[in-house]
């Protein structure tokens, strides 16, 4: 169960029905009528059907699905650009819905930011003014906006572009505007609708890197639309998959890929390249081969113990090599009291637990032992086998080929 | 068969009962207007002070800076020497052929009634934008002022007003005021969804957003209805002159009347250069103003 305290934003039993009498509809849509029915037989659109949500401060939370599927219409009642026909919105505790005119664009000036797909940019007016519109609606006095929106562009690398006009820039900068802007007014949470899709593959992935850059140093709550689900893998904290109107599947992206709740959700996936959505720490087993002592007789009475005739040695200082038991016998033959140093252990490169499984298929093609795999801080945290990772990358292709 | 049936003719009312609700109808008008007329006029006396300062103004001020003034406006504007050049020639050409009066006159009269009808036409527009109750009445009255014979409606402004220059006036502004509230309406109407969404997420209020992204970006195309309620003002200068507003009409009017056909075309001339500095001044600046929103906009 999730933290309470880290909860920010709580979506609870939405229901949203576009039509002329949308309460009528409703007690249709509670009565059980489907989507297609509701359509066809009483001329209302079923946007959004019983969604619950909640999301914590400081995640990256994608909402992933296909068009139509509602994502759109999702994202717009966090900050109430659309009004649900049912249902709770607490942001901090607030309850959106409860609030007046005045309170309401007080709230959107100040708890939540949005990027959009087409950017929203004010053609009118010149980059950093378009930067500095959050801080404007708020009546902040020219200068200091101004300096604001100036130190915002070049977070986003757009020194020098202050007084161009949106029409100038590439679609890529005019993202990073969009972005420059929704920073500018230090809202707590940021939206993102399908804020990357309308970019060049290799824009958008860069545009990624950048928001994952800057996610490490804000700490910001997102909440990330698209309709890429490599997008939502890579960005992703956790995952919600909507379709139809309806949350089919939570979670992170890990849980996502490797058991998905239903058969639309396994399709989805299906066609993932996982050597590159997975980390080596979703596949990797628990270290068992660990070597901790200090003298030689110890090190073999442990290495008798292990599964295989090699061993991670690990001391004070984190890991630092494979032991072979062969090693082992020869130093022990010589001298049992002898410590272990490193003429004991061979260097064995370490993985990243972080790393993409794409980037250490080469390691674990180069070695016959299991791959140790450390933390930033050297610790060692599990060992990577090639059969694992056969494994899982493997299940695609028979899945790919049935 | 006697009778007539009324399947060969139309049934109709009976002439009697057609004449009484004439006469009703006229006669409670008649008596309004003798009732409020001079309220009416009354309320419209500062306009008056107004329009016939202005022309003052214009007749008054020496021929030279009037053209000056107008040149340098023109430029200003515009900032094209070949439009700039032209228009002087034409006005010097007004006032070689002896209209320079009836000019200035004219000239005074579409400025006023284009400022009273933007002053007029932009709120308008705006409350029809903003409501479709609104857009579904004020629609058909604007029809009906655009088809409705210009004569019809100065029928009942001269007999409110008598003849002169503010009954002209209100029948040009009458005549030409559609453009500029269907244009305004349909500009702010047409203003991308997207950026209208984005001020309203950073929490602008409906006047930010009316003032800060709804009517900017509306521009072009309110811009484009001032210019077309311009043409329309200078197309109705003939007409009005017809209960009295002096100018390039009067002439106009006479050689109808008298069969003067080249009096006849050389006032025509002056109106269609008038005409044609409003237009390319209008629009030159528009475009000036408002080249960064055309999209793809080179740097």
């Amino acid at each position: 169960m999730l933290d309470q305290n880290n909860e920010l934003i709580a979506i609870r039993n939405l229901y949203k029905v576009f039509g002329r009498k949308p309460e009528q509809a409703m007690t249709k849509v509670k009565a059980g009528v489907g989507k297609d029915e509701l359509l066809a037989e009483h001329d209302h659109t079923l946007g959004l059907k019983d969604i619950n949500l909640t999301i914590n401060k400081g995640e990256i939370f994608v909402i992933m699905g296909l068009s139509g599927s509602g994502k759109s219409t999702l994202i717009r009642h966090f900050n109430r650009l659309i009004d649900p026909t049912e249902g709770q919105i607490l942001v901090d505790g607030v309850d959106v819905m409860s609030l007046g005119k005045k309170d309401l664009e007080q709230f959107r000036r100040h708890k939540m930011s949005m990027v959009f797909q087409r950017f929203g940019l004010m053609p009118h007016r010149s980059v950093i003014e378009n930067v500095s519109y959050g801080l404007a609606v708020q009546g902040v006095k020219k200068k200091e906006r101004l300096e604001k929106a100036a130190q915002w562009l070049e977070t986003v690398g757009l020194k020098g572009y202050e007084e161009q006009y949106p029409s100038q820039l590439s679609g890529g900068q005019q993202q990073r505007v969009g972005l420059a802007r929704a920073l500018c007014t230090d809202a707590e949470i940021l939206l993102m609708d399908e804020a990357f899709s309308a970019l060049d593959p290799l824009i958008r992935s860069e545009m990624q890197d950048q928001l994952i850059e800057l996610q490490d140093k804000l700490h910001k709550t997102i909440v990330f639309i698209t309709h890429d689900l490599d997008e939502a893998l890579r960005l992703g904290d956790r995952i919600a998959i909507l379709k139809d109107g309806e949350l089919v599947q939570v979670g992170k992206p890990e849980e996502i890929l490797l058991q998905p709740a239903t058969d639309y959700v396994e399709a989805f996936v299906k066609d993932v390249n996982r050597a590159r959505a997975l980390t080596v720490e979703t596949v990797m087993q628990p270290p068992v081969s660990r070597i901790t002592a200090t003298t030689i007789g110890e090190a073999l009475e442990q290495m008798k113990k292990l599964p295989e005739d090699y061993g991670y040695y690990v001391n004070d200082d984190g890991y630092q090599g494979v032991v072979l038991r062969e090693t082992l016998e020869k130093a022990f033959a010589e001298d049992a009291d002898a410590e272990v140093d490193a003429s004991v252990w061979e260097p064995l490169d370490a993985i990243s637990a972080d790393a993409v499984l794409e980037t250490v298929i080469p390691e674990t093609l180069e070695t016959e032992y299991h791959l140790p795999v450390v933390d930033e801080d050297g610790e060692l945290q599990g060992e990577l086998s090639r059969s694992a990772l056969v494994e899982v990358l493997g299940d695609t292709t028979t899945s790919e080929a049935a | 068969m006697a009778e007539k049936s009324w399947l060969q003719d139309f049934p109709q009312m009976e002439r009697g009962d057609l004449i009484a609700i004439r006469k009703t109808l006229d006669g409670a008008y008649r008596d309004f207007s003798r009732e409020f007329g001079d309220t009416i006029e009354a309320f419209f006396d500062p306009l008056l002070t107004f329009l016939v300062w202005f022309e003052q103004l214009l007749l008054q001020t020496p021929w030279w800076l009037v053209l000056a003034v107008i040149v340098g406006l023109v430029w200003l504007a515009s900032r094209s020497w070949k439009l700039t050049a032209g228009i002087t020639v034409a006005m010097l050409a007004i006032g070689y052929f002896g209209m320079w009066d009836n000019t200035m006159r004219t000239l005074s009269m579409i400025t006023v009634c284009t400022f009273m009808a933007i002053l007029l036409g932009i709120p308008i527009g705006i409350i029809m934008a903003r409501s479709n109750r609104a857009q579904s009445v004020i629609t058909p009255v604007l029809d009906v002022m655009q088809t409705m014979p210009a004569f019809v409606y100065l029928i009942p402004v001269v007999m409110l007003l008598g003849i002169g220059k503010v009954p002209g006036l209100i029948a040009v502004i009458i005549y030409a005021i559609p453009p500029v509230i269907r244009l305004t309406n349909l500009g702010i109407r047409l203003v991308d969804k997207e950026v209208l969404e984005a001020a309203t997420a950073y929490g602008a209020s409906s006047t930010q957003r009316l003032f800060g992204v709804q009517l900017p970006l509306a521009m072009p195309t309110i811009m484009a209805g001032i210019n077309q309620t311009i043409m329309m003002a200078l197309a109705m200068v003939v007409i009005a002159s017809m209960i009295g507003v002096k100018g390039l009409g009067q002439p106009v009017l006479k050689s109808i009347t008298n069969q003067y056909f080249t009096l006849g075309l050389l006032n025509g001339l002056a109106i269609v250069a008038l005409a044609i500095m409003f237009d390319r001044v209008s629009q030159a600046w528009a475009k000036r103003s408002q080249k960064h929103l055309g999209g793809a906009g080179h740097a």
